[in-house]
């Protein structure tokens, strides 16, 4: 047994062994463990940000509505007729002319005047919110709280509803919404893939098709590597001089004589979706000529083969290929777009507007700048609605990239019925 | 005009395939266009804001003290805060990144890789802004209720930077993965020859050879955590202070670049030359970054192609 070997004694090699298998052992650990951490990391992303959608809010009232209508604790109890009678009793002359403008009180739907009724007689503020989960587990500590603020009470709320989309900004987190901001992001995307798409197609086209290796096609390649990695602050000062300032008689919409805000000074639409037509220009170039790679050399030889000039074999066999893929890379840089907030807050879109924008040359705000001004405010329900403003933005751009991934998908399936 | 005649066999002039050509180059061409700009107008505004007598090129770069409104314009400070920022990013970003790239390419089944690498791309897909509201709602509580109120403060650059690291993550951890990939199975297959187990393997000889790329992934991953935004603009604080202390509040250059930017600034004024100049410094550092990650990693691919 303790014979010696060649690398030494047997149980100096079986000690070895040994220890060169708990290495391994535990390395396989720390890297099970680590992916584990980063999975970990995008659970807790979710979990913090749903836990702010939901859960208790302790409200108080500046008016209670029994105070309006005897026995009654909630304006959702009030019959028609005394809806109308509060309405036409409690409104301040001024609001109540103003609404009486816009619709006569008479004629207004039930829904309609209880909102009017809460908002404009009951005004509810929020004192404290709480997470969902804490709602759950720390309901003594929300009952310490009504008891200590009389008159308040508890309503366990979703921040997330549809009037949230629906409404407009408001510096009331009860009823603030995000349509403003969602029509900004949205006309953002259209001015950027307007400008971004058609210029970064053609010039992967020219670099991927036509360029020759010569010295200058090398700089345009690693350039626009560099393009791609430079911070998106960046860009935001390159709108802020050229699209806002040095350009602003054409970005402000006064070169047409059309401009719907003249306040706005350059800071519009057409600057901000520009601005980041620039930012992912670069990402679409590189995906797009990915994607022209991906074509086989053989289609265009055939091409030539039976004639075609270099433009018809780009334009009916390279491109309709290839159609798929580049749609794809474009709506991954446009969702980058999307949820880009910093160059949009350095050309200086508005923080608090509240009228939709109605045309290019409209001042703006997107939801992820929303996002930034809500979660920037230290009060409690600014947190939550800026939470659901967030899920709000991942379902936009989880719709978006389902289409890419889908698109993707059939393209998949389509090869493997060709080959 | 040159009078080309015409022959049925010859070459004959396309003009419509020319002028095609030439506006896909001018495309291709504004890539130059928009890379020039950035750097013209950058030095520009840098130009007119170091030609302003408070300001000299010396006091800016070696200056302890950011305060405009006192007319004190050093950058240490903002550095500082990016600096403290970064490195607490890479700490957590490059260990941890990868490790998840080497689970993935050398020891994860295909199934497990198929869960893993969507995983990976949504984090990767998340905004910055909502990485800004974790580091916000939940980072800060977080460190507050493990070291204590008292240690540390509701903005600090522990928090920020911590997330800034979960944000790089996915790109390191992709990245690492194809540099790990590229290394030639041969290589592998000669070391279990010579009996060495996965890890051994994988220490020894996979990472040892894919040196280049991860160093050129590491360079990458730190460009964009200098130049990250957002979510120091929500959980770093506001206020230029030196300190070397994490958990204190204190001012990143973007978070600077930021505040500046959404308050109203007129124009010509020296708090709007000077954001300029901030963004050339940072513009600067990025781009030697990534440029050396580029020659690093190029270099990496004549090895083995």
């Amino acid at each position: 047994m303790s014979g010696m070997h060649a690398f030494g004694k047997a149980q100096d090699i079986a000690a070895l062994m040994n220890r060169r298998r708990a290495n391994a052992v535990a390395w396989n650990l720390v890297f099970i463990l680590s992916t584990a951490l980063a999975v970990l990391f995008l659970l807790l992303l979710v979990c913090s940000i749903v836990d702010s959608v939901f859960g208790y809010a302790v409200l108080t009232d500046e008016i209670e509505p029994s105070a309006l209508v005897p026995a009654k604790s909630s304006v959702g109890d009030f019959s028609r007729q005394e809806l109308e009678e509060v309405a036409l009793t409690r409104l301040s002359s001024g609001v109540l002319r103003r609404v009486e403008h816009e619709k006569p009180i008479a004629q207004r739907s039930d829904k309609d005047l209880r909102d009017l009724v809460e908002h404009y007689v009951v005004k509810p503020k929020v004192l404290r919110t709480w997470g969902f989960w804490d709602s759950l587990t720390k309901r003594a500590e929300v009952s310490a709280f009504i008891a200590r603020n009389p008159g308040s009470y508890a309503s366990f709320r979703s921040w997330l509803t549809p009037s949230f989309i629906v409404s407009d900004q408001s510096a009331d987190p009860l009823r603030a919404g995000i349509r403003t901001a969602l029509l900004g992001s949205l006309w953002i995307i259209m001015i950027t893939f307007l400008f971004a798409f058609p210029v970064g197609v053609g010039a992967a086209i020219y670099l991927q098709e036509y360029a020759l290796d010569t010295r200058l096609n090398r700089i345009l390649k690693l350039n626009i590597f560099n393009l791609s990695a430079v911070p998106s602050i960046i860009y935001g000062l390159l709108g802020l001089a050229v699209f806002v300032r040095a350009m602003e008689p054409f970005t402000s919409g006064a070169l047409f004589r059309s401009f719907t805000d003249n306040t706005a000074n350059g800071r519009t639409i057409v600057s901000g979706g520009l601005t980041l037509g620039l930012l992912v220009l670069p990402i679409i170039i590189i995906n797009t000529q990915e994607a022209l790679k991906a074509v086989p050399d053989s289609l265009r030889m055939s091409a030539y083969g039976v004639g075609a000039t270099k433009w018809q074999t780009i334009w009916y066999q390279v491109l309709p290929v290839s159609v798929d893929r580049i749609l794809t890379g474009t709506i991954l840089a446009l969702s980058r777009a999307l949820g880009e907030t910093a160059p949009l807050v350095v050309i200086g879109a508005s923080t608090f507007i509240s009228v939709d924008p109605s045309g290019i040359f409209s001042k703006f705000t997107t939801l992820p700048i929303q996002i930034y001004q809500w979660s920037a405010r230290p009060q409690g329900a600014y947190r939550n609605i800026a939470a659901a403003a967030i899920v709000s933005l991942m379902i936009l751009l989880l719709l978006m990239n389902s289409v890419a991934i889908h698109t993707r998908d059939k393209i998949a399936k389509k090869k493997r019925l060709e080959s | 005009m040159r009078n080309i005649p015409l022959h049925p066999f010859g070459k004959r002039p396309r003009i419509h395939e020319r002028i095609i050509e030439s506006i896909l180059f001018l495309f291709a061409l504004l890539s130059i266009v928009i890379t020039l700009g950035i750097a013209i107008i950058l030095i520009r505004e840098s130009y007119l804001f170091f030609s302003d007598p408070e300001v000299g090129f010396w006091g800016f770069l070696t200056g302890k003290e950011w305060q405009p409104m006192i007319g004190r314009f050093g950058i240490l400070p903002l550095l500082n805060a990016t600096l403290i920022t970064s490195v607490i990013a890479m700490s957590l970003g490059i260990p941890i990144g990868l490790f998840v790239a080497i689970y993935l390419s050398e020891y994860a089944s295909d199934k497990t890789r198929g869960i893993l690498k969507p995983v990976l791309e949504v984090l990767a897909g998340i905004p910055t802004i909502v990485y800004g509201y974790f580091a916000l709602t939940f980072m800060t509580p977080l460190l507050r209720s493990i070291f204590g109120d008292g240690t540390v403060e509701i903005y600090n650059t522990a928090s920020a930077g911590l997330v800034i690291g979960i944000l790089v993550l996915p790109m390191i951890a992709t990245m690492a993965e194809d540099a790990i990939g590229a290394v030639p199975k041969e290589l592998r297959l000669a070391a279990y020859a010579l009996g060495a187990t996965k890890l051994e393997t994988t220490i020894r000889v996979v990472i040892p050879a894919a040196l280049s790329g991860l160093s050129a992934t590491f360079l990458l991953a730190l460009s964009r955590a200098i130049g990250e935004t957002m979510i120091v603009a929500l959980a770093a604080g506001a206020g230029p202070k030196l300190s070397f202390n994490p958990f204190r509040a204190a001012e990143t250059i973007t978070g600077y670049i930021v505040r500046i930017s959404s308050g109203d600034v007129s124009y010509n004024s020296v708090d709007y030359n000077s954001i300029f100049a901030l963004g050339l410094v940072l513009f600067v550092i990025t781009f030697t970054l990534n440029m050396v990650s580029r020659k690093i990693s190029n270099l990496f691919h004549q090895e083995y192609d």
